[in-house]
């Protein structure tokens, strides 16, 4: 083996235990473990109904990525799953005309709530951390009280089949999930958006919104889409959750949460200004992935939460202790998405800052 | 008008909080008499202020945390697990209500100690350290109870349940915790210190100050507190829950009381008695919807939009206390008036 064959494992290495990389790390031993455990896991077809289930968290820690990254919060994700899917239960009934005009509907509530969340955060100036948690209030108390409390209604199999089914009959995978396109279609914009100067606006505006405002960035517009992408995204999966988990209230709690977890765990930093969507996407199927390990082994299902609760302290801890020295440097040269030369400017001052404590940097830069 | 807006965005947040208290309850007197009854009966009063001492006290620990710019998520579970711990050491004995008492505070300090050292020495922000440990906790209280545990004598049972005139014990205690708490914030070395980690850590640090600290203390008070409104709980229900906490969800609730209080949720800035009257806020909120007959779903909704609507009046203040060199366009601020200059 050669001396630069050598140095190419070893800077493939580097990459995968720097904090960046070490979610993808995370995630192939997670799937390793559960491939030996549970050797039919690698199936092609048990691999599509694995990605399937993944899909709607996945999008929403996707939706999450954009406003985090901003440097701001989306807590409303969760109980707007849950009234996109009361909506449709309630709505489409059994009459099958009716799923194109409600998808329609959904998609409108999706850009209200985001549009709402994104202007009052932005010129009113409310925390967002405040703004989508009134939000997250407002949106389950009303759906609960227009239902009564009792959420139910069957929707018509036309619009379960977007959650459920997919395309027959392929050879090798068999079925091909609509969620799994539609998870890959959103990865797709996610990764267009954010390389677009959009993308690269907003990761500037959450590492210093002031020096993002001087630069010419409109940092209300910029952040507003940022709301609506992550409102429309739970829209997504809501729809996919309709027929995936059936109606109910319960239906999306929590999620806002999960998506948080998913997205720091792929090394975005609370505070914004650091992260990729591929980060988020991969923090996401480390998750699940972790939560089937523990479906297959002898945990009892209520410690599930607790071992979450390890492994995100554990994720982030490692991140900001073990790689806070060797981190300044290796940033600048190897992060192309991130804007290069405001990490240069600030780098210097940040060096001994760690992935998930950004919210202590931009104390002097951010007024709310 | 103009200058009636300048006049009130010079004000200091609490007074503006204490207004808009006196300005609910107005309302709320007129509303419950137009169906015929008083806000402020003594019953009524005494419902108020029974309202308020359990969501004060998570809001008082958590107003320490989030002054030093951290965030407490596990409160809930502390919550659950105090009231569980006191019930089931006491177990229906009078002569261990000592003893339960304290092992609750003291096993809700160590997880605040938890919570501090995560944050502090790993450097995990507070968001996910504290979502962490509540998520651990959460483990624990599923997988170890099934459903409501121990008893509590009928002795401790009184701490909820008596009061002075109107005025319910609970709420003295808890009016009492917030002056010491107060006087701490305004007086002390950790009060200080405490302001100044959580406006700028790294201007404090320079300054000689031990960032750690502080914002140790302030988890381990914020715990503390969370396990007091546990005993509260406990008190009333006869019983320890592990859902008590859950289905209070005083984790959010008490940040939005905080921040309704008009302390900075970044940290740095803000004081108790702001929290206090924005606790006082919701349970006059909750109050009136009860006595009119609210839908509880409903409630939420209404709780929702005060959070938002309340912050919103007074975040458009301009909380940066420094004369301004520059405005938002970039040009030169032209004169320095005295009020710029303040």
């Amino acid at each position: 083996m050669t001396a630069r064959t050598d140095s190419r494992i070893q800077t493939v290495l580097r990459a995968l235990i720097s904090p960046k990389g070490a979610v993808y790390l995370l995630l192939i031993v997670l799937l390793v473990s559960v491939t030996a455990i549970h050797p039919s896991f690698a199936e092609p077809g048990q691999l599509m109904r694995y990605i399937q289930r993944v899909a709607p968290i996945a999008i929403v820690a996707i939706g999450q990525y954009f406003v985090i990254v901003s440097g701001e919060f989306d807590l409303s994700m969760g109980s707007l799953v849950t009234v996109q899917v009361v909506v449709a239960g309630t709505l489409v009934g059994q009459d099958d005309s009716r799923t194109v005009p409600v998808l329609l509907l959904l998609l409108v509530i999706g850009v209200l709530v985001g549009l709402v969340n994104g202007l009052v955060t932005t010129r009113l100036k409310v925390p967002s951390f405040i703004v989508t948690l009134g939000m997250m209030l407002a949106l389950y108390g009303g759906v609960l009280w227009w239902t009564g409390g009792a959420a139910t209604g069957n929707p018509a199999d036309s619009f379960r089949q977007i959650g459920r089914s997919g395309i027959h009959d392929l050879p090798v995978i068999g079925l091909l999930p609509w969620s799994v396109l539609i998870l890959a279609a959103v990865v797709a914009i996610a990764a267009w958006l954010s390389r677009r100067p959009f993308g690269k606006t907003l990761v500037a505006i959450g590492d210093n919104p002031s020096a993002a405002r001087f630069a010419g960035a409109s940092v209300q517009r910029t952040k507003t889409m940022a709301f609506v992408l992550s409102s429309m995204s739970a829209t997504i999966a809501g729809v996919l959750l309709v027929g995936y988990a059936g109606v109910h209230p319960s239906v999306g709690q929590g999620y806002e949460f999960t998506a948080i977890t998913a997205v720091v765990l792929g090394g975005v930093v609370l505070g914004g200004g650091r992260g990729n969507v591929w980060g988020a996407l991969a923090g996401a199927f480390a998750l699940e992935t972790l939560f089937t390990l523990l479906n297959f082994t002898a945990v009892p299902s209520t410690m599930r939460s607790a071992i979450q609760g390890v492994i995100i302290i554990a994720a982030v801890a490692y991140a900001g202790v073990i790689f806070k020295n060797r981190r300044a440097p290796a940033a600048v040269a190897s992060d192309p998405p991130d804007a290069p030369g405001m990490q240069q400017a600030t780098g210097e001052a940040q060096s001994t800052e760690s992935a998930g404590s950004g919210a202590t940097r931009n104390h002097n830069t951010k007024e709310n | 008008m103009k200058a009636l807006i300048a006049k009130l965005q010079r004000l200091d947040t609490t007074v503006i909080v204490l207004i808009a208290l006196v300005l609910v309850l107005a309302l709320s007197a007129i509303l419950v008499s137009t169906v015929g009854r008083n806000l402020l009966s003594p019953g009524n009063i005494r419902d108020i202020l029974t309202g308020m001492s359990v969501l004060g006290f998570v809001a008082i620990g958590q107003t320490l945390v989030i002054l030093g710019g951290s965030l407490d998520l596990s409160v809930p579970y502390v919550v659950s697990l105090t009231s569980l711990i006191a019930a089931e050491t006491m177990n229906g004995r009078t002569g261990m209500i000592v003893p339960g008492v304290l092992l609750a505070l003291g096993v809700a300090s160590l997880i605040g100690l938890a919570n501090g050292a995560v944050v502090t020495f790993l450097r995990v922000h507070g968001f996910i350290a504290t979502l962490g440990v509540g998520l651990i906790l959460k483990g624990y209280l599923d997988t170890t109870y099934k459903g409501t545990a121990g008893q509590v004598p009928w002795e401790f049972q009184l701490f909820g349940a008596t009061g002075i005139g109107p005025v319910p014990i609970s709420t003295i205690v808890m009016l009492a915790c917030a002056g010491f708490v107060g006087f701490l914030l305004a007086r002390s070395k950790f009060g200080h210190h405490l302001f100044a980690v959580g406006g700028n850590a790294e201007v404090a640090r320079l300054s000689g100050v031990r960032t750690r600290r502080p914002l140790i203390w302030a988890h381990v008070a914020g715990s503390f507190f969370a396990g007091i409104a546990g005993l509260l709980l406990a008190s009333r229900l006869g019983v320890g829950s592990p859902t008590v906490g859950v289905q209070g969800s005083y984790d959010l609730l008490s940040i939005a009381a905080v921040v309704l209080g008009g302390t900075l949720l970044a940290g740095g800035r803000g004081s108790i008695w702001g929290t206090i009257g924005g606790v006082a806020i919701f349970a006059v909120l909750d109050n009136l919807m009860s006595v009119m007959q609210v839908n509880p779903f409903f409630k939420d909704m209404v709780r929702g939009a005060v959070i938002i609507l309340a912050v919103a009046v007074y975040s458009n203040r301009r909380i940066v206390a420094r004369r301004e060199r520059f405005t938002s366009s970039g040009r030169e601020v032209p004169q320095l008036t005295e009020e710029g200059a303040r």
